[in-house]
């Protein structure tokens, strides 16, 4: 779980939620930034902020206050997270497999 | 500005009139070619330009330009959803609801939507669709949409919406045979239409259910958004670059100031002597005597001294207009938001500001899109800061009369360049630094989001560049016509009085220091001899208060009535009568000094109240004053 402003250049990450003022938020929800839409942090202004963002095929610019209070998943962050479980399985099954030998082993024995 | 009533009492409508359709309204998201099209429909000139928020007031006109001038058609702000965020969106939901005082209820709906973007777009569909009016909705852009790969099943859509679909491009024209079919359609009884569709729209007003239903309707209808603009983003890594973007931004704005010196001095050089000859062939077709002093020395001297100064302007107009209809506005918004916000203004405030380059009045106006009230009213105050056009012939008069031409850098930097950058900067400054007083005291408020839409960039049309200049043009004659003959006139009455009696009995004209306004300029004379003016030039600072460049025209008929310079070109006569710290100190008092009786009467009606104009003139004229004689004091210390 992490917020815009945290995105590197060229990130893609899932939009989770806004914690803005009602009228700003409904306004930006209107633009597209709605909960599981796909942003992407494209380039930092010049001077470093704002940072455009493109969201639904739009081209977004927001300045770093806004920006931090939007909530997003990272991408990233999201398929470690498969990879992770993925692996944690693997490591179950050895171990069970592991135990299962003891188990045979003991049986032999 | 109703232009309804200039309908004729009697007219044979081509259509039946028994659906009872009077008023249509054009609405859709910001950017989306709404006032392109209303300017296609209607034959009129509309502001237009690539950036979101151009269109910040209501505009009517007949829609005389699909033979239907039975019909008025409403030009509305743009908005992306019917609950209204701020002042010009607020304007758009009044009119579209009809809840707006003095504008008809309008009985049919032209919704625009940019196709490039049509998921996002739809969702202003919903709400407007729910209105219940017929709508017709047009997908604008499509020329862009098939270049780039997009599709849509326009067929399908229609259904899906329960309302006529159709593809447009307003920028070239294309597609519109369908508005037409479309209102005659509608002015036929309710029987013989087909029976409408059942539509399950969403839960209205809640964006994420809103924007839930806008997908899944571009899903079911097939729509494949076009690739997204690869050459924008290509154009925007060079020109949003951490070094090139800024250095690009200073080249451009230098680059222009350069041709508008190098090409365009010597065409209102050129057109100058074009104006000199009109008036020495008229002359002598003039009884010699008063009528012949009046035309000749008064009106045609004052108003060819500003008119002198039109191919200058239209030069600098044509590249205000490439950079706005290219779409790089909304881009050097994000290079310079940091020195907004460094000033506590609204990122907003950009956009109005760099509008007011061309004039304070339309630029007021645009701060409409800032929400936030102290915002807004801190860049309305700071606005006519910003180097108006009107200041221009000001600037250029005293800079070819006293900076001389110098090159720097192999003749890529001129002096008079440096000098005219200088000025805006010096605008610019003042205007940051007013802001940074106003927020930081009594216009103080939380720091308000900002959030822009960057268009895509766009090749401008020759057609729409050359609409442009046409318009400045006939406003600039409008006013040579107007406020600066009648000012003219009035200053050669004032210059002529009283008459002294003279050889022979007759009444002559008395000297120009002992007429009304010669002893007029003397009175003002001490509170501007600090600063370097004489009285000649106080007389120009009191009527240039009406509008900027009325202060050439009066200089032009003052030099013109005094024998002594009545004959010299109007810079030789300035240069004899002003020394250069005198000449600068009044450059610098045009950059400060609130020199405009429009953009007085704009912040009045904006802010509601005299309050804000007084305060503005007054911390205006008092910069202007501190500025002029800085200036003045120090150069002459140096160069005098």
């Amino acid at each position: 779980m992490s917020v815009l402003t945290d995105l590197r250049i060229g990130e893609t990450a899932t939009l989770i939620a806004l914690d803005l003022p009602d009228s700003v938020q409904n306004f930006l929800m209107h633009m597209g930034f709605v909960p599981d839409a796909q942003v992407t942090a494209l380039r930092k202004a010049p001077a470093g902020d704002p940072t455009v963002y493109a969201i639904d095929g739009m081209e977004i610019a927001l300045r770093r206050e806004t920006a931090k209070s939007i909530r997003v998943r990272s991408n990233v962050e999201a398929s470690t997270g498969a990879i992770d479980a993925e692996l944690n399985k693997i490591a179950a099954n050895s171990r069970a497999e592991q135990a299962e030998i003891h188990e045979f082993a003991g049986a032999t024995r | 500005m109703n232009v309804c009533c200039e309908t004729p009492a009697f007219e044979a409508p081509q259509t039946p009139r028994s659906g009872g359709l009077s008023t249509v309204v054009l609405i859709g998201p910001p950017n989306s070619g709404k006032s392109t099209l209303f300017n296609r429909l209607t034959g009129l000139r509309q502001k237009v330009a690539n950036y979101p928020g151009v269109t910040v007031e209501q505009r009517m006109g007949l829609m005389s330009g699909v033979g239907r001038d039975d019909l008025t058609l409403i030009d509305l702000p743009g908005v992306y959803s019917l609950t209204p965020y701020s002042e010009d969106a607020r304007v758009s939901v009044n009119v579209l609801k009809g809840k707006m005082p003095g504008t008809p209820k309008p009985d049919a709906v032209l919704l625009v939507l940019d196709s490039l973007h049509l998921t996002r777009q739809l969702m202003l569909a919903a709400p407007v669709l729910a209105l219940g009016l017929p709508t017709l909705i047009l997908l604008n852009m499509s020329d862009l949409m098939e270049s780039r790969g997009g599709k849509i099943d326009t067929l399908k859509l229609a259904k899906e919406l329960g309302a006529p679909v159709a593809q447009i491009s307003a920028v070239h024209g294309s597609g519109l045979d369908s508005v037409p079919l479309f209102l005659n359609q509608c002015a036929l009884p309710p029987a013989a239409k087909k029976a409408e569709l059942l539509l399950t729209l969403p839960v209205l007003g809640n964006a994420a259910s809103t924007h839930r239903w806008a997908a899944q309707v571009s899903r079911r209808t097939g729509y494949k958004a076009p690739l997204s603009a690869e050459n924008s983003r290509k154009l925007d890594s060079v020109l949003l670059h951490r070094v090139w973007g800024p250095l690009l931004f200073l080249a451009v704005v230098i680059g222009v100031f350069e041709v508008v010196f190098a090409i365009g001095q010597p065409l209102s050089d050129g057109f100058g002597d074009v104006l000199a000859k009109i008036g020495s062939v008229v002359r002598p077709v003039l009884p010699a005597g008063w009528l012949q002093s009046l035309v000749i020395d008064g009106a045609w001297k004052g108003i060819s001294s500003v008119l002198v100064f039109l191919p200058q302007i239209l030069l600098l107009f044509l590249f205000i207009g490439i950079l706005e209809d290219s779409g790089y506005l909304a881009r050097a918004a994000l290079i310079a938001d940091r020195v907004m916000r460094t000033t506590g203004l609204n990122g907003k405030a950009f956009i109005p500001l760099l509008s007011a380059y061309a004039c304070a009045v339309p630029a007021i106006m645009a701060t409409r899109t800032i929400e936030n009230k102290r915002d807004r009213f801190a860049t309305i105050l700071v606005t006519p800061f910003m180097t108006c056009s009107a200041r221009l012939p000001v600037y250029m008069l005293l800079i070819a009369a006293f900076i001389p031409p110098k090159t720097f850098l192999h003749g890529f930097l001129g002096l008079q360049t440096i000098v005219m950058l200088g000025l805006y900067l010096a605008g610019f400054v003042a205007a940051m630094t007013t802001a940074w007083l106003l927020k930081s005291s009594i216009l103080k408020s939380s720091e308000a989001p900002f959030i822009l839409e960057l268009p895509q960039y766009r090749m401008p049309t020759i057609r729409s560049l050359a609409m442009r200049l046409v318009d400045r043009a006939k406003v600039f004659m409008r006013q040579a016509g107007t406020v600066i003959l009648a000012v003219t006139l009035g200053l050669w009455l004032l210059a002529h009085i009283p008459p002294v009696p003279g050889p022979g009995g007759h009444y002559t004209a008395p000297e120009l220091a002992d007429s009304v306004i010669g002893k007029m300029g003397h009175f003002i004379e001490p509170a501007i001899a600090p600063l370097g003016f004489n009285w000649k030039v106080g007389i120009g600072l009191i009527s240039s208060v009406l509008a900027r460049e009325v202060m050439v025209s009066t200089m032009g008929t003052l030099y013109g009535a005094d024998p002594e310079t009545q004959t010299m070109h109007l810079q030789n006569a300035l240069h004899t009568d002003m020394t250069l710290g005198g000449a600068v100190a009044l450059m610098v008092f045009f950059a400060f000094a609130m020199q405009c009786t429009s953009t007085m009467a704009v912040v009045r009606r904006e802010t509601n109240s005299w309050k804000w104009p007084a305060i503005q003139f007054a911390w205006m004229l008092t910069l202007a004053w501190l500025g002029a004689f800085a200036v003045n004091h120090v150069i002459n210390a140096f160069f005098g």
